[in-house]
């Protein structure tokens, strides 16, 4: 079982490479997608579940669908007309889909073969989490909120597009 | 029996950390600083849920959620930022960002 | 009283404060009555404190009154305090009286100048640091005073100041006396450092205390502050500046430059008379500088143009006089001339400037002439004034006072033969100069019309300085004659009386004699060269040793271009040399390496994030790195 471990932290160092060393944007995105997966199957592993499903839910699936939003928002035009040919050729798939299929592997062979023990104390329950969670950490719960909230307004206000087109003296 | 290494989640953490670190420092386009931003908070956050693993307490997830929740109101400003300093200047070029200068 | 002694500066001071920003809008009736009147209300006030002290002799020989406390730092108390002695008194009577009769004289003479209310302010600061010279009670107040003096002289020979040469000369007066006042000032230190004190009673005590007669310490320091005197009285070697600070207003040349200011050095020496008396060498050199002195601006004196700068040599000439009393132990005699002095020296400069007045502001001689009958009441005072400084016999006052410096440069046991020849040789010479200059100013044809006569103002002044000429002299008659000590006698109460060589003093009415001669001697040779015998002094001085001899006495000896040579031209060259101003380029260097470093470190501003995030990075390696190894 160790070894799955192994496999995975491989994938997302490797993905985590492939990531800064791109020159595309939406690419290295889908890359940092894998890293994220496999980091979530390592939280699975290290007795973190609910951390994981957290992990693919909202880091994979909500902040890094902003980032391809907002990418593909500002990519310059004539690049993605280049890009999209270049999509459909099977050999850009080769990069991303290799470790997502390891990963795969794995996963079915976690849910196949059978329970995934803890040694006594290690991997904590979403359960004892949450118990924990609105016990002692509950004002922090109640500031990430706040801090949800400022987020939101925040993002809001700055990416209207009447700000943007405000005129401001230039001094440069 | 899934008994990992401490010291091997650790410095996985922290390798990660460094190639997060890495590409906001080596990369221009402000899209893959903020990425290496990701990175660098996943990294952490993977470090805090080793550290829980090893004392066998919730506490290590509960600081991993906190950390998923800033990282999300980060990105959102962060991101609309870009989105306005790209209205200025017309590029995605870190470096063209210096009016702060001298 | 003594409760009042610091009115008496103090009037003149508020003269100076309310004339010197609100002159310019008050009359000049008002101006003259400010003026005139504080230093005439201190003289009389002067008048009623010399009765009191009068009055309490013998017991109380002296008074003193502290104003305030000035400095107290470290071991140094210095107090604004005033000293009233016998010594202090007779300065302070010369200074109040005769300066209330000179600024009477100016209130005409400054008449019709639009600088009035700015004369009359500098004066009056004149008279208040004069005062507080000759009050203080310490030798700081008394330095305080000395520059005091020092500045209203600059500001007064520099009075019309659109001619850049009365700028030069109040430049050179003030430089020159600057030498003098840095050995004063070193003296200062080296009489604190040694004693412990600047209070000048307490100085002398511990002097005597402490030093033994002929040590090192107390030559050294009697020295410098003969330094200090020569420089301030126009003495060998700093006497350059006083010919040249003629070029101020008449009055101002009669009160500072002739009756009070030159003579702060003989108050000094004679001030510290225990000093110098602890230091026999330094008493010698200040006779052989008075000796020195008097003579050579006697022969300077006999070859002027400018009646002032007769003058002018003529009180280089007289101070010297009291320097050779001071030098040989006369005391009582250098005050006493100095008194008189004061008197025909301050009546001669104002019957100068009245001549100068009605010759339309001529000063040359030899275009004066003829002026006895026109301008009858300066003519008579002059006289006077000159036969006192020629001090011819018994009815001057000058003879009285000179004959006895003379006398005693002999009899003393400090003074001998060759000291008194130079004096004899001095007198000789004065008789010349001044009856020369009495001749061709009055006597012979009128050349230059009289433009106007003074008025009763000038009048007055002239004529009461004139009788103190001639009848202030029976204060102090010497024995053969009749013997009257008053002076000395007020005067030993602050200063040691003179002591005599016991197997000279049969000689004296001999010398008295000799002197008396030589005085009308003087008088009858200079009669006969300028009056009777005029184409006979033209060959004379038309001769090729007469030229040179001409060329050395009228430039002063040639100390201008000898200063100018050996002082001012390496100074000038150095200076020259320094234009880049070598020692502040080293602390332009400082500077110069703050701009690199702001340069180098600026240029890590890019404003490039990534730059900061790569700082940020490292510094935090390093950190991390330094918990770790260290």
């Amino acid at each position: 079982m160790n070894v799955l471990f192994y496999i995975s932290a491989g994938v997302a160092v490797i993905c985590t490479i492939m990531v800064i060393t791109n020159l595309n944007a939406v690419h290295a995105l889908l890359y940092l997608i894998v890293s994220l997966l496999s980091l979530a199957l390592i939280f699975f592993l290290l007795g973190a579940p609910f951390a994981a499903a957290l992990e693919i839910i909202v880091y994979a699936g909500a902040i890094m669908v902003l980032f391809v939003f907002v990418v593909m928002m500002l990519n310059p035009e004539s690049q993605t007309i280049q890009s999209r040919k270049q999509l459909l050729r099977s050999g850009m798939w080769f990069g991303p889909a290799v470790p997502a299929a390891i990963l795969l592997g794995e996963l079915i062979y976690v849910l196949t073969v059978g329970s995934v023990t803890f040694p006594a104390n290690a991997g904590v329950g979403p359960h004892a989490l949450s118990r924990t969670l609105f016990g002692p950490y509950a004002l922090g719960v109640e500031l990430a909120s706040i801090l949800l909230m400022a987020g939101l307004v925040g993002a809001y206000h700055l990416a209207r597009p009447e700000a943007r087109g405000t005129p401001e003296g230039d001094d440069r | 029996m899934i008994t990992i290494p401490t010291a091997h989640a650790l410095l996985l953490a922290g390798f990660l950390f460094l190639l997060g670190l890495v590409g906001v420092i080596v990369r221009r386009n402000i899209i893959f600083i903020l990425l290496g931003l990701e990175i660098m908070l996943n990294a952490s956050g993977l470090a805090f849920i080793v550290a829980g693993f090893h004392w066998g307490q919730p506490d290590g997830q509960i600081m991993f959620l906190f950390i998923l929740a800033m990282a999300a109101a980060e990105v959102s400003v962060g991101l609309a930022l870009v989105l306005q300093l790209y209205h200025r200047i017309h590029t995605l070029d870190a470096d063209q960002a210096d009016r702060m200068r001298g | 009283m003594v409760q009042l002694l610091w009115l008496i500066p103090a009037l003149p001071f508020a003269g100076f404060v309310i004339l010197a920003p609100a002159g310019a809008r008050m009359s000049r009736r008002l101006i003259a009555v400010t003026g005139v009147g504080t230093v005439g209300a201190s003289a009389v006030l002067t008048a009623w404190i010399t009765a009191g002290f009068l009055h309490g002799l013998p017991d109380r020989l002296a008074y003193s009154q502290i104003v305030w406390s000035w400095l107290a730092v470290g071991g140094l108390k210095v107090g604004f305090s005033f000293y009233l002695d016998a010594l202090t008194l007779t300065m302070m009577l010369v200074v109040n009286g005769v300066g209330f009769f000179i600024h009477l004289y100016a209130a005409e003479y400054m008449a019709e100048d639009e600088g009035f209310s700015r004369f009359f302010a500098y004066m009056n600061l004149f008279v208040c640091a004069m005062l507080i010279l000759v009050m203080a009670d310490n030798l700081l107040l008394l330095y305080l005073g000395w520059e005091g003096v020092g500045l209203c002289s600059y500001l007064l020979i520099g009075f019309w100041y659109d001619d850049p040469a009365n700028g030069y000369a109040a430049r050179k007066a003030f430089v020159v006396t600057r030498v003098g006042d840095t050995a004063m000032a070193v003296g200062l230190f080296m009489l604190f450092d040694q004693l412990g004190t600047l209070q000048i009673q307490d100085l002398m005590v511990r002097a005597q205390g402490l030093w033994t007669v002929g040590a090192f310490l107390p030559t050294v320091a009697a020295l410098l502050l003969l330094g200090g005197a020569v420089g301030k009285s126009a003495q060998l070697p700093l006497q350059t500046w006083l010919p040249d600070a003629m070029a101020g207003p008449t009055p101002v040349s009669a009160l500072i430059h002739a009756a009070t200011m030159v003579t702060a050095g003989v108050y000094l020496i004679a001030r510290t008379h225990v000093i110098f008396t602890l230091a026999p060498a330094a008493l010698t050199v200040v006779a052989i500088v008075g000796a020195a002195t008097l003579v050579l601006a006697g022969f300077s004196a006999l070859t002027q143009k400018d009646i002032k700068r007769v003058l002018a040599y003529s009180t280089i000439s007289q101070i010297g006089y009291m320097f050779l009393a001071l030098g040989v132990g006369a005391w009582a005699a250098a005050v006493f001339h100095f008194m008189i002095h004061a008197f025909f020296k301050a009546l001669l400069f104002l019957g100068a400037g009245a001549v100068i007045h009605a010759m339309s502001e001529e000063h040359d001689m030899f275009k004066m002439g003829g002026l006895w009958r026109k301008m009858p009441v300066t003519f008579w005072t002059f006289l006077i004034a000159s036969a006192s400084l020629a001090a011819l016999p018994l009815v001057t006052s000058g003879f009285y006072s000179k004959d006895l410096i003379i006398w005693q440069a002999y009899a003393s046991v400090h003074g001998g033969i060759g000291l008194w020849a130079a004096a004899l040789a001095g007198a000789f010479l004065t008789s010349l100069y001044t009856f020369r200059m009495v001749f061709l100013t009055f006597a012979g044809p009128l050349k230059t019309p009289v433009a106007r006569r003074p008025g009763w103002a000038m009048n007055v002044a002239m004529i009461v300085l004139a009788a103190l000429s001639l009848f202030a002299g029976f204060l102090e008659i010497p024995n053969t004659l009749g013997g009257v000590h008053l002076f000395s006698g007020f005067i030993q109460n602050a200063l040691p009386a003179t002591v005599m060589a016991v197997s000279r003093e049969a000689y004296e009415s001999l010398f008295e004699w000799i002197s008396g001669g030589t005085a009308l001697l003087g008088v009858a040779i200079i009669y006969a060269l300028i009056l009777r015998m005029p184409e006979f002094t033209a060959k004379l001085t038309g001769s090729p040793t007469g030229k040179i001899l001409h060329r050395y006495w009228f430039s002063g000896w040639e100390f201008d271009a000898l200063y100018d040579r050996t002082l001012v031209r390496p100074y000038v060259f150095l200076a020259r040399l320094d234009r880049e101003d070598i020692i502040d380029s080293f602390f332009d260097l400082v500077s110069w390496l703050g701009g690199l470093a702001h340069r180098v470190l600026s240029t890590t501003q890019n404003g490039r994030m990534r730059t900061y995030a790569a700082g940020l990075a490292i510094g935090a390696a390093v950190v991390v790195g330094m918990v770790v190894l260290l």
